[in-house]
């Protein structure tokens, strides 16, 4: 689960570009081939491998052999990558949330104390 | 205090529910008053919020800079208020910049009288597959990935 630095300056390189974006975007509904990511960017065969080979990289994306044809699908870390968000959303707000009681406590008047759920 | 609900709602939203000890109008004053905002909005441990403009009206901005406590660089967010009923309700959109902008974020949150308090439901857009491994990046980068690791050990335990 641990990414080196290295791993997310790699991450971070492949993801500044739009097109290598929308690829993920794309695998994201399930694994394609070269020629299948090619065409709705109107680009060479040749320059998506290029965004693919930085993807693959990156660890962002795995290819498989098969016959001639080497699919791509997204990496585990990247189908992971829905749950560990909302890990990371739960994470974040619960702690706001737990501040902000304090804050609210702050706020109201002080009640005398009663038995709490 | 409360515990808090996060689910899915389709692949388009997510849904936060909370509640709090406190009416509504406190709630809401919290979540708009950039003074309240700045002592609660600030993520896992160790950030500062040195920026905060919140201004609630319909078309106010909102500008929100964090900074790791030990000095270190951070991110912001900015975003404009859309519709606002005091007390009750918030609409507004809302984007990261880490650093480039992430694609815009639509909240609606809704604060509504429950017994003494209230209870608060925050309805906001899904991020797509590439901006949430970019929000995953940066949150690794400041650390906050620790909770979710633990997480994991105590399930695989």
């Amino acid at each position: 689960m641990k990414q080196t630095a290295a791993q997310l300056d790699a991450a971070f390189g492949a993801l500044s570009d739009g097109t290598r974006r929308a690829i993920l975007a794309r695998l994201a509904l399930g694994e394609a081939t070269v020629m299948e990511l090619a065409a709705p960017f109107e680009m060479s065969q040749p320059a998506v491998s290029r965004h693919l080979k930085v993807l693959e990289g990156a660890g962002l994306i795995l290819r498989r052999a098969e016959g001639t044809r080497r699919p791509c699908r997204l990496s585990p870390a990247g189908v992971e990558a829905m749950d560990r968000w909302l890990a990371l959303l739960r994470d974040a707000l619960s702690k706001n949330y737990d501040r902000l009681d304090g804050v609210l406590a702050v706020m109201t008047p002080p009640k005398p104390e009663e038995e709490t759920p | 205090m409360s515990q808090m609900t996060i689910k899915t709602e389709g692949d388009r939203f997510v849904v936060v529910t909370r509640r709090f000890a406190a009416p509504p109008e406190a709630v809401y004053r919290a979540h708009v008053e950039p003074e309240l905002i700045r002592k609660w909005m600030l993520g896992p441990e160790g950030m500062t919020m040195p920026v905060c403009i919140s201004e609630p009206r319909p078309g106010g901005r909102m500008r929100y800079e964090w900074v790791r406590a030990d000095g270190g660089g951070g991110f912001h967010l900015t975003g404009e208020y859309l519709e606002l009923t005091p007390h009750s309700r918030i609409v507004h959109v809302e984007r990261m910049h880490l650093p480039d902008p992430t694609p815009d974020n639509h909240v609606e949150t809704r604060f509504a009288p429950d017994g003494e308090g209230t209870l608060m439901t925050m309805r906001m857009t899904l991020p797509d597959e590439a901006t949430r491994t970019m929000m995953l990046a940066t949150g690794m980068e400041h650390g906050m990935e620790a909770s979710y690791v633990r997480l994991e050990a105590v399930v695989a335990g």
